[in-house]
């Protein structure tokens, strides 16, 4: 009788788990279905793509070159250009934002008159559409008749700054315009930050005699460590895929002065149809994500333990 | 706050408060400015805030100049469908690897997480041309929907929040005798309004705002979306500014109310994305 009931009671068990994992599955199958397909899918083909040369038609089939997308990059002007642009631009805009973010986040935690009111207006830009204040910008900073100009003029300045049209100018409008329509965000993420700090750190200090400053330096600083490291990683991955920024401000001009990589793998690949070595391009760009993210991790490790 | 208790500091507070207010502020009230005014006017110096005879009519002519209603109508639909398919599908996913165990769980989580990391950017042209020779979709508003609406992080973010419902919520269900499709409807969905309204904004601004896949996938003037076709209009009547800048406080105001709405939850998720990232 026992020896009957046992394997019975195992196929039941056995079946049980395959029927959860089935559940499981058909939780997940909606959202991961889609997900393959439409990010894993391609994420593997630009891997395999930037071995090869195609002009994607269904016609022609690509055609496989080992190296030799890669080994353009090294002779390709533009691309070089435009991998060290989106340096330039990432380096000035990372400091900048988080600075900014920091100190936005300070003031707008006090305690102060329409707190709220000032934290919704400094989110204002973020959430607002790209190219409708980006044809706003580009008005105020036209180097003629824009305000902005105006006013320096008016202040005295002979020669103001052509700004996007200017080749030593174009690409500092660019990093103004990314730091203040973006500051907003990170902005929120030192704000919590900053209210998940225990009050007590601050008030045994005042109890030790520490003043604004030392408490800044000794209990801000340190307790937003975390803080600041997802600031620092979701800004420079940020700036490394900049595209729509680009194309509205400066479209990569004076010439190709503000060209990035993303700017530039748009172009070989929708205009020049030279699909592999888009995709080499987007290896590099993928690449640079991938270490800062990997090398800001282990920092982050480091300083913790 | 009695005036003894005034502090110079106080004043240098308001003073950089106002600042910053002025800064975010100004190119929205320029852009107001502007759009009630005739082209001529816009440049003037010094700057004419309250237009002498603002020209409401510039509201009027942008739906006869450009098909406004037809390019709002398109961003509508896809940002409805991506944001229900987001929630839809994320929650449903996020259920399992928070609540269930079953084989191969680490590995299709880990494989979402990876992906996070990854710039669309950078897989953008295969994506592009997977979607014209396989599926045949370009030109269309499903190949939007299908790139947009299954994104890793809303199942990541979702997750989250599910984690943090106890797990013996679940089991007194179980033991009621609910099956777990019937406990993700009618106990993790109705905790989860917070994560929820937070998914939403998220992907209601990030599909509304969308410039770069609009402009990869959708070629057809009928069927571009109001950013696209904002942009067309911009490129195409560059001296139109009174136009332009009506257009564009066009655009801007339905992002504005889903966000003044909804921006308590806004705020709470940035903040939990960020300290449980």
């Amino acid at each position: 009788m026992t020896a009957a009931a046992v394997p019975v009671k195992k196929v039941s068990l056995k079946k049980r788990k395959i029927l959860d994992n089935l559940t499981a599955y058909s939780f997940i199958a909606p959202n991961f279905i889609g997900f393959a397909v439409f990010t894993l899918v391609p994420i593997v083909m630009a891997v395999g793509l930037s071995f090869m040369e195609w002009n994607g038609s269904g016609v022609q089939s690509p055609k496989y070159i080992g190296l030799g997308n890669y080994a353009h990059l090294f002779r390709d002007g533009q691309f070089i250009e435009a991998f060290f642009n989106t340096i330039i631009y990432t380096a000035a805009t990372v400091p900048f934002t988080m600075f900014l973010a920091l100190l936005l986040a300070i003031v707008l935690n006090q305690k102060i008159f329409a707190r709220s009111f000032f934290r919704t207006v400094s989110f204002f830009p973020y959430v607002a559409s790209l190219v409708a204040v980006a044809a706003v910008w580009n008005a105020l900073f036209s180097p003629t008749a824009g305000p902005v100009n105006q006013i320096l003029m008016s202040l005295g300045v002979k020669n103001p700054p052509g700004w996007a049209a200017d080749v030593h100018w174009a690409m500092v409008t660019l990093i103004l315009f990314s730091i203040w329509k973006n500051v907003g965000y990170y902005m929120v993420m030192y704000l919590a930050g900053l209210q998940s700090i225990n009050p007590e750190l601050y008030e045994a200090a005042s109890l030790d005699g520490a003043n604004t400053v030392q408490k800044f330096f000794q209990i801000t600083i340190p307790q937003l460590g975390h803080t600041t490291f997802l600031v620092m990683i979701m800004v420079t991955i940020q700036c490394f895929k900049v595209y729509d920024i680009v194309l509205m401000i400066t479209n990569g001009g004076p010439g190709t002065k503000t060209q990035v990589l993303v700017f530039y793998i748009y172009n070989v690949a929708f205009n020049n149809w030279d699909l592999g070595y888009a995709s080499a391009i987007s290896m590099v760009l993928f690449v640079l994500v991938l270490v800062v993210t990997l090398v800001m991790f282990r920092r982050e490790r480091t300083m913790s333990n | 706050m009695t005036a003894a208790k005034f502090r110079p500091s106080k004043v240098i507070l308001y003073f950089v408060l106002v600042l910053i207010a002025l800064v975010c502020l100004i190119p929205f009230a320029w852009m107001i400015s502007a759009s009630l005014k005739l082209n001529k006017d816009v440049f003037a110096f010094p700057i004419q805030w309250i237009p002498q005879n603002p020209r409401f009519q510039n509201y009027g002519d942008i739906w006869e100049q450009i098909p406004l209603g037809k390019f709002i109508f398109n961003t509508t639909k896809i940002t409805v469908i991506v944001t229900f398919l987001q929630l839809l599908t994320s929650s449903f996913a996020a259920y399992a690897f928070a609540k269930l165990r079953f084989k191969g769980k680490n590995v299709l989580f880990i494989s979402y997480v990876c992906t996070i990391a990854v710039p669309w950017q950078a897989y953008m042209v295969p994506q592009f041309i997977m979607m014209r020779n396989t599926f045949h979709l370009n030109d269309t508003h499903l190949a939007i929907i299908c790139l947009q609406a299954f994104s890793a992080f809303g199942v990541f973010l979702m997750r989250q929040f599910y984690m943090d419902v106890p797990d013996e919520l679940c089991e007194a269900a179980r033991i009621d005798g609910m099956n777990e499709y019937q406990i993700w409807a009618k106990i993790m969905l109705p905790l989860s309004k917070p994560a929820l309204a937070t998914l939403t904004i998220f992907t209601f601004v990030a599909t509304w705002n969308d410039f770069l896949g609009p402009l990869i996938y959708l070629t057809t003037t009928e069927k571009k979306t109001i950013q696209i076709g904002l942009r067309m209009f911009i490129s195409q009547y560059s001296s139109e500014y009174g136009l332009i800048f009506a257009a564009s406080v066009v655009v801007l105001i339905p992002v504005l109310i889903v966000f003044l709405l909804l921006q308590k939850y806004f705020v709470q998720g940035i903040a939990t994305s960020g300290l449980k990232g």
